[in-house]
């Protein structure tokens, strides 16, 4: 566990000095949300009904640009190497990057939402759903793309690569999660979208560090 | 198990059931072709666009037969390092993908006329277009690096995390579908009759003979390939040891 403890200090650190790539990776959420009533017009009604697919798909879009930089620096500098022969749990370390991962692009994702679904005039009673829905889903986006980024490591073409391994495997959180909103804004209960989304999220917490270990460790072999 | 890993037993068994798969799929082909697009009756409702279901299930069906055995061969690879598993995994992925899109293809000619539209967002069909694009996800990793040993341990993890997610696709995609719009299309909406059975199973045998068949030639040439690349790294290896 200390090795937890201590990849997730250390990620944290680097994230929080270069400050830079979380603020990007909002900036992109954010400007994704903006095209879409340029897109498709003004109209508040229209929007209104699209707003839960809207900031769930930019937000993926988003958490899945910043999954590029979760192994490739590690990776290129050695860093990893030093990690996988340590001998300590890569399960763990993955766990603890993972988590990094998502303190510094889920959560700052979660909490601008509600900004930029006031642009979008979501209705009052989605705003709940909307929260709760993000916060049982993106850790899972951020594990699902852990494996997704261990796997990538080292290829040609590794971005691109990356997004299309990993986004049919967000379907389901997309459909739950923007079901809870619209289910919320339809006032119909949303319980049973919200314990799915939570279900895979404890199904990945423990799967998908199994995962990326194993694909971590072929990268290094 | 662990006999098949070497390639020369397994080629034995592979080649000794290659010409019965594609005979029998050639046999199969023979009789069942003309059954379901000429002599078998039109349905009472749909007419002869029913004939497209004689091509549609089957590769519906070999599509998911297909990631079945993808998903195992990449399992047996990462548990045992078999190195035949990843060269069968690799071979038949290609094969899952083509039948995953002339599905995709047969289903949405089978719509226009009887749904009035090439492609509906109904559950099947959208869980099926998501395993065609896991399947590319699959062919292309396992071509995305220079060493093809690591594309194929990498492809073998993608290959075990699709097949964990695929009942989850699937399930999620039939709640949305059942959420968001009424189900226009019945299924059983109608009586499946001996007369379509016939073809329809005709069919499904012979595309299954034709996958395996498909199956072992590809195997056969993953391996020349494997040959032929161990024959030029050797070359190069004696020609930079001769240079010294």
């Amino acid at each position: 566990m200390s090795v937890f403890a201590a990849v997730l200090k250390r990620d944290l650190a680097l994230a929080l000095r270069q400050s830079a790539d979380s603020f990007t990776v909002l900036a992109f959420f954010a400007i994704a949300v903006v095209l879409f009533p340029l897109g498709v017009g003004p109209e508040s009604n229209t929007l209104a009904k699209i707003a839960g697919g809207v900031l769930w798909v930019s937000a993926l879009l988003a958490a899945l640009l910043s999954l590029d930089r979760l192994f490739t620096v590690d990776f290129e500098d050695g860093t990893l190497d030093q990690l996988v022969l340590s001998g300590e749990p890569l399960v763990f370390v993955v766990l603890a990057k993972t988590a990094a991962h998502w303190l510094t692009t889920g959560l700052p994702l979660i909490l601008l939402s509600p900004v930029l679904a006031l642009t979008l005039h979501l209705p009052g009673e989605g705003y709940g759903a909307l929260l709760a829905a993000l916060s049982l889903g993106t850790p899972t986006v951020s594990l699902i793309g852990a494996v997704g980024a261990a796997l990538v490591l080292g290829s040609r073409r590794g971005g691109v690569l990356l997004s299309f391994l990993v986004l049919p495997l967000y379907v389901p959180i997309l459909i739950f999660g923007t079901l809870s909103v619209e289910g919320a804004i339809l006032g119909v209960s949303v319980k049973a979208t919200l314990s799915l989304l939570g279900a895979m999220a404890s199904f990945a917490v423990i799967l998908a560090p199994w995962a990326a270990a194993a694909a971590l460790r072929q990268a290094t072999e | 198990m662990h006999r098949f890993a070497n390639p020369t037993a397994f080629m034995r068994i592979a080649n000794a059931i290659f010409p019965w798969a594609a005979g029998l799929a050639t046999v199969l082909f023979v009789i069942g072709l003309p059954v379901a697009l000429v002599t078998s009756p039109p349905d009472y409702q749909q007419g002869d666009s029913v004939r497209l279901f004689y091509v549609h299930v089957p590769s519906a069906w070999i599509s998911m037969l297909v990631y079945g055995s993808l998903a195992l061969s990449s399992a047996a690879f990462l548990i045992w390092r078999h190195p035949m598993a990843s060269v069968s995994a690799r071979a038949i992925a290609p094969v899952g993908a083509i039948f995953t899109a002339l599905a995709l293809v047969t289903g949405a000619l089978w719509g226009r006329p009887m749904w009035g539209a090439y492609w509906v967002w109904d559950a099947r069909l959208t869980s099926e277009l998501l395993l065609l694009f896991i399947y590319l996800g699959y062919i292309a990793i396992a071509d995305a690096f220079e060493d093809p040993e690591r594309g194929d341990k990498a492809a073998a993890v993608l290959g075990v995390v699709g097949s964990v997610n695929l009942p989850i696709i699937h399930f999620s995609v039939e709640w949305w579908n059942t959420l968001h719009q009424p189900s226009i299309i019945k299924m059983d909406g109608f009586t499946v009759d001996g007369s379509i059975l016939l073809p329809l199973f005709l069919m499904l045998g012979a595309f299954t003979c034709y996958a395996v068949a498909i199956w072992i030639l590809r195997l056969r040439s993953e391996l020349l390939a494997v040959k032929l690349r161990n024959a030029r790294m050797s070359e190069v290896n004696l020609a930079s040891a001769a240079a010294e």
